[in-house]
């Protein structure tokens, strides 16, 4: 039936086979008023295309950015967004919470 | 991420497998964990094994902190599947709100006439016979099973099919005395009472429950508390 989410890993691997460069953003931990879940993940495209949430927008312009890096350098990271991070503000996660993301590209 | 490692995290999926990947946060190092191949190229010891397989079993992704090494798990585990056999009229009801509740749910009925699209829009409909359909979905500890149709023909041999199973629950409607008939029947079958008091019967929890819609509300509450290992009271 039709509850299931969609299977992001699932696009992520379709991209990949259709010969797209491929980045994936992981929620690994959250504080406070996170709208998304640690485990939440959001797939990138070497275009900047992307599928799946880690924060349902507030974020996500930023996680692209970094993901983008991450298809063009091949580096792993982990990004903090929260209160105690000027980029909070920029990128508008000003409900208090935090989280961080871990960014990888698809090998 | 392997590209590997992807396909097998996605292929887990459609073969209802638990799976998670695992990720040093220190090192980058990634190995998947799943039964039988427990990430064991990133040497963790007993006490971070454990930690990940509790995350594991408990579909819970995140970071754990633990002996000085972050880990990243990112656990994937199949959606708990109802297969109500019957397509009747609580069917109708039971369906959508148990897709609501986060199953995956599949209606078996090999009576074309009940198991129709427009009857049941979205739901997976299979028209094979009971035990046919239930070994070919393959049975697991995350599926359920409910009998709706009263009709020992088509009840008796999911129930047979239910009870060689692990499925976490097994629900069968009807009445008291038809439920006794059909005890009798799969003790005949060579069913001890151990394994016939896996059935919930008649299914669903005593609250007063009449409309189809009503009945649904009382097997899925069943269901949930199955599901939980949480008494009902």
């Amino acid at each position: 039936m039709m509850h299931q989410e969609e299977d992001v890993l699932q696009t992520a691997l379709s991209w990949k086979e259709a010969g797209r460069d491929v980045a994936i953003a992981t929620v690994t931990s959250t504080w406070g008023s996170s709208p998304r879940p640690a485990g939440s993940q959001l797939v990138v495209d070497g275009s900047g295309a992307m599928v799946g949430s880690v924060s349902g927008g507030c974020i996500e312009g930023a996680v692209v950015r970094e993901a983008l890096e991450a298809i063009a350098d091949g580096k792993p990271r982990l990004l903090d967004f929260g209160v105690t991070n000027e980029q909070a503000w920029e990128v508008g996660l000003a409900c208090g919470g935090k989280l961080q993301v871990y960014v990888e590209r698809l090998e | 991420m392997k590209a590997s490692d992807l396909s097998r995290l996605v292929t887990a999926r459609t073969e209802r497998r638990p799976i998670a990947l695992v990720t040093d946060l220190g090192s980058h190092e990634q190995a998947l964990f799943e039964a039988g191949n427990e990430a064991q190229s990133l040497s963790l010891s007993p006490a971070q094994r454990d930690a990940v397989a509790e995350a594991l079993a408990a579909n819970r992704s995140g970071e754990i902190e633990i002996e000085g090494r972050r880990l990243l798990v990112q656990a994937r585990v199949p959606d708990p599947r109802l297969i109500v056999v019957g397509a009747v009229h609580i069917t109708q009801a039971l369906a959508p709100m148990a897709a609501l509740a986060g199953y995956e749910v599949i209606v078996v009925d090999p009576r074309r006439a009940f198991a129709t699209a427009e009857r049941f829009p979205g739901v997976t409909l299979r028209h094979d016979w009971p035990d046919e359909a239930l070994d070919a979905v393959r049975l697991d500890a995350r599926s359920a099973v409910v009998t709706l149709t009263h009709d020992p023909k088509i009840d008796d041999p999911a129930l047979d099919r239910a009870l060689r199973s692990p499925v976490f629950y097994i629900g069968a409607l009807g009445s008291k005395k038809t439920h006794a008939a059909r005890l009798q029947r799969l003790a005949e079958a060579g069913f001890d009472q151990a394994a016939l008091a896996r059935i919930h019967g008649p299914a669903g929890l005593a609250i007063g429950a009449k409309s189809p819609a009503e009945i649904a509300i009382s097997v899925l509450a069943q269901l949930t508390s199955a599901r939980h290992g949480q008494p009902t009271r």
